[in-house]
């Protein structure tokens, strides 16, 4: 066992040589046991990362360790789910739940797959080639909750699922989390429901680890601040994004110390926090204490 | 068994959401010392929320000793809040009072408004407040000192 659910270590992947590389210098460290929402822009490098840790993509330099151990060999203790929710599509229901029951001796829950299953009325005979997006999504994630693995690794796991079936399977998931304490990895473009699910963060942009970190943590390190002030009297801080406001200036800034009472202090949400990331390239990134990447990294 | 709904808009903090919900709870006898609050599991399960929100507030209800964790049990009710259960007389006085106010064409927010201001007026809040970290909020006039 170990406590590090992911730890990477300057982690580059370049698909080609011409293309800028989609993972550029990417550090961080993962604890087991949280629930992170990995979220970026689009082309941001979220997929990319989630295939590496998956064991499917080797990188191109640096270092990644799932579970303590090489990707590939973390394997059978990993659930992966891809963006396109890849399924046999000449197989039933009943037939890949069988499947995933066959290629997870040993561990499979069928139980629990089964009322996966059961709550999206997917009739056991129908073929895979036959049902909408939403409801190979909700086989896909059977399969991946049936195995029972210490880390779920979910690419866009609730993107095309109407809200109800959202909020059923997010909770099903959360359940997984307070009961047996996996790791959860969900990726997004958008925040939206991740917010109350996750309580840790890794904001991915242009191929890097912008924020990470505890939720809380990262918060707390930020101030919204308000006032007739001028930016340069904010100079202690960093300054991530400021705005003129009628006569005065809106700024989220990351705080270091006490700001002068005479700013009107905020804490900002933990949306306005990404927005303002990422209307902001060059800000500096923040990888809060303890989860950056420290020890050696198995190769 | 309590039933925690979370809102996502409120702007109150999730965890926050939960420990009010509880003392409601306790306020209204819908929970009584000895009973059991729902595992974490049962909460976030209901509430897609993250199952540390749910521990964080147990944990703050412990510290207000409201409620205590039993090892491998769960969670129980240690005391209650208040003494205003839900079939108690006064609510039933208050429900009376309800209906009159409607009969006498009052709207919602007329009703609210009026109980607003009987209730700050017999209950004052308490004068130390701790500083809030946001912007100082105005104080009310009659609190004031007059300088001149």
């Amino acid at each position: 066992m170990t406590d590090t659910a992911i730890e990477a270590a300057d982690l580059t992947l370049a698909y080609g040589r011409r293309r800028a590389p989609a993972l550029n210098g990417c550090s961080f460290r993962l604890a087991a046991g949280r629930v992170c929402a990995l979220v970026g822009p689009n082309g941001a490098g979220k997929s990319t990362l989630l295939a590496l840790a998956a064991g499917l993509l080797r990188p191109t330099s640096g270092r990644l360790a799932v579970l303590g151990t090489a990707p590939a060999a973390a394997r059978p203790r990993v659930a992966y789910v891809a963006q396109d929710k890849p399924l046999h599509p000449g197989l039933s229901v009943a037939e890949t739940l069988r499947l995933g029951a066959e290629l997870n001796r040993g561990s499979w829950d069928a139980e629990l797959a089964a009322r996966v299953v059961a709550d999206g009325d997917l009739d056991a005979g129908a073929r895979v080639c036959s049902l909408s997006g939403g409801q190979r999504t909700r086989l896909a994630l059977a399969l991946a909750l049936g195995k029972r693995a210490e880390l779920l690794l979910l690419d866009e796991p609730m993107a095309d699922l109407d809200p109800l079936a959202r909020h059923r399977l997010m909770g099903t998931l959360m359940a997984e989390a307070a009961e047996h304490g996996t790791t959860v990895v969900m990726s997004s473009h958008i925040l939206g429901e991740l917010a109350d699910a996750c309580d840790h963060l890794l904001l991915v942009s242009g191929g890097r680890v912008r924020l990470g970190g505890g939720v809380d943590d990262l918060v707390h390190a930020h101030a919204l601040v308000t006032g007739t002030g001028r930016v340069a009297d904010l100079a202690r801080h960093t300054v991530v994004e400021s705005r003129a406001t009628g006569r005065g200036l809106t700024a989220l800034i990351r705080t270091d110390g006490p700001v002068d009472p005479a700013w009107d202090v905020a804490e900002p949400s933990l949306e306005e926090l990404l927005l303002a990331h990422l209307r902001a390239p060059d800000a500096p990134a923040l990888i809060t204490p303890g989860t950056t990447a420290t020890r050696a990294v198995a190769a | 068994m309590v039933e925690y709904r979370i809102d996502r808009r409120s702007g109150v903090a999730t965890y926050l959401q939960i420990v009010q919900q509880t003392h409601q709870a306790l306020r209204l006898g819908l929970l009584e010392p000895g009973d059991k609050l729902p595992t974490a599991r049962e909460v976030v399960e209901a509430t897609a929320i993250n199952p540390n929100t749910v521990l964080k507030a147990y944990r703050e209800l412990e510290r207000e000793g409201l409620v205590e964790a039993r090892r491998g049990l769960g969670t129980f009710v240690r005391r209650s809040l208040g003494s205003a259960p839900a079939d108690s007389p006064l609510r039933g006085e208050l429900l009376d009072w309800a209906g009159r106010a409607r009969a006498a064409g009052l709207e919602r927010d007329d009703v609210a408004a009026l109980f607003a201001a009987v209730l700050e007026e017999q209950f004052p809040p308490p004068q130390s407040e701790p500083p809030a970290k946001t912007a100082p909020r105005a104080q009310p006039a009659t609190t004031m000192g007059d300088p001149a």
